[in-house]
């Protein structure tokens, strides 16, 4: 008599989900989060951050979920448009900074063996000065505010990133798929438009989750030091640096949720570009 | 049409010399085999002949002229390896259509199914992506066609397929084959002539 062997699989009985529609999810997820604190940061009153003296120093509550600090301004407003400020700022620096990196790149690894010397010269020398003092210095030279550290934080920012794509655009010219394109008459512009650039959409997302936290830490610390976004502009680096000062009279809640909020954001922009990441990888995307 | 090898000499760096004074010649329609041991420098003929490396010695003629440095080269190469050959992020619609659009007729003969276009290279086995290089590199424009050790990895039966097709076509379009393998019987069977790249011994 034949046995039969009974195998049970365990299903979890509703959210049947595989994992590509897990990953659409993660990204609606962390997307809507920070498009969240966006919408939060643009369209909340600056009425909740003017001065009320008789509100201030309060412990979080109902009313301040945040609480509220010295000056009587509601914490929570105060962080949505830090985090706001720190997200255009983080995402327009480490945007630029990789899409430098990536021109610079190709063009080291395509365009010859002068341009390849050049673009590594400037690489050393770029590396070859600490972030901070460069930083400074650009940020220092335009004058400060946005445009200052947006541009100090793009031209520091793109070096090793560079190197990276340079190494892996040479792989791929040397990949016969490559070869047998330019055998098939295609131009130069063609292949690297078409083969070559697809294969660098994961190092320009890791390379943008990478930078994003380098960013808007290097923004704070410029800000900090005076060189940076004006005080009065709320960055969630002068919100951090001032809750310094009261930290030692037991008003924990000016350093810890702005501060948690932005460990939060970074990590929700980390799972979004891993996930989109991997839906648009062919070696992982289907499953 | 005439492709021409006029004494070519290769090496790679300061190497030892792995073709010197190598004189081969194919005409249209002809199926010439290239044999040998390994390392003999079947490969690197073929990839001469076709363009993709410079001889150090010696000139490729193909039809009395070199052969075009831009636009589609008549001589086209098929690879070892068609993992490597397809580009693992293009769907592989766009792989086949690089170089031309192949017809149904072409693509049924070859047994490549309508689905497969849709899927990523990674999604096929190594045989049904062979079909794919092969189909892609028999071109309109295609005159000669060098397929080293195209079928190698493949089954008996894939392999008869795919060499039924691409004879058919060669005869259709008067392709001229160059055949690199070191599979005696495959060659005896396929060519009309055999080179054989075994060093001579010298005692």
């Amino acid at each position: 008599m034949m046995k039969v062997i009974e195998t049970t699989t365990i299903k979890t009985p509703y959210l049947k989900l595989n994992r590509r529609q897990q990953t659409i999810i993660s990204i609606i997820l962390s997307a809507s989060f920070l498009l969240m604190i966006i919408l939060g940061g643009i369209f909340s009153s600056n009425e909740k951050i003017q001065t009320y003296l008789e509100m201030r120093n309060l412990s979080p509550s109902l009313q301040h979920i945040f609480g509220t600090d010295w000056l009587g301004r509601d914490m929570f407003v105060r962080t949505l448009k830090g985090l706001t400020l720190s997200l255009g700022v983080g995402m327009l620096a480490s945007a630029s900074s990789v899409i430098i990196a990536v021109v610079l790149g190709m063009a080291a690894a395509t365009m010859g063996r002068k341009v390849d010397t050049f673009i590594s010269w400037l690489v050393d020398l770029f590396l070859s000065v600490p972030h901070l003092v460069a930083l400074i210095l650009i940020a220092f030279a335009l004058g400060g505010g946005i445009r200052g550290v947006v541009l100090g934080v793009t031209l520091t920012h793109w070096p090793s990133l560079t190197r990276v794509i340079r190494a892996e655009v040479m792989q791929l010219r040397s990949s016969e798929f490559v070869e047998i394109s330019r055998q098939f008459g295609k131009s130069s512009w063609w292949i690297a438009t078409r083969h070559i650039l697809p294969h660098l959409v994961p190092q320009f997302f890791v390379g943008l989750v990478l930078l994003f936290p380098h960013a808007v830490l290097h923004e704070a610390a410029i800000t900090f030091l005076g060189f940076g976004l004006s005080p009065h502009q709320p960055a969630i680096g002068i919100i951090l640096s001032e809750s310094m000062r009261y930290l030692s009279t037991g008003m924990w809640w000016l350093a810890f949720f702005p501060g948690l909020s932005l460990l939060v954001m970074v990590r929700a922009f980390d799972i979004l570009g891993e996930n989109l990441c991997t839906l648009m990888d062919p070696y992982r995307g289907h499953e | 049409m005439l492709l021409k090898g006029e004494n070519i000499g290769f090496r790679y760096g300061k190497g030892p010399w792995v073709l010197k004074e190598r004189d081969i010649t194919v005409e249209s329609g002809e199926i010439v085999g290239i044999m040998g041991p390994s390392g003999c420098g079947k490969t690197t003929l073929g990839r001469i002949l076709a363009g993709y490396e410079k001889p150090h010695e010696g000139r490729v003629i193909l039809n009395e002229a070199p052969l075009p440095k831009k636009g589609y080269n008549p001589v086209q190469l098929v690879f070892q390896h068609p993992e490597k050959a397809v580009n693992g992020r293009w769907h592989m619609k766009d792989t086949l259509n690089e170089g031309w659009e192949p017809n149904d007729e072409v693509l049924e003969a070859l047994g490549i199914e309508k689905a497969w276009l849709k899927r990523w290279p990674n999604e096929l086995s190594g045989g049904e992506l062979q079909r794919f290089c092969v189909a892609r590199a028999l071109g309109l424009q295609t005159r000669f066609l060098v397929a080293d050790e195209m079928t190698t990895m493949l089954d008996a039966i894939t392999q008869a397929q795919i060499w039924h097709v691409v004879l058919d076509v060669a005869k259709k379009q008067d392709i001229g084959i160059i055949v690199v393998s070191h599979e005696k019987h495959l060659i005896n069977r396929l060519c009309d002539r055999v080179i054989d790249l075994s060093p001579v011994k010298v005692s």
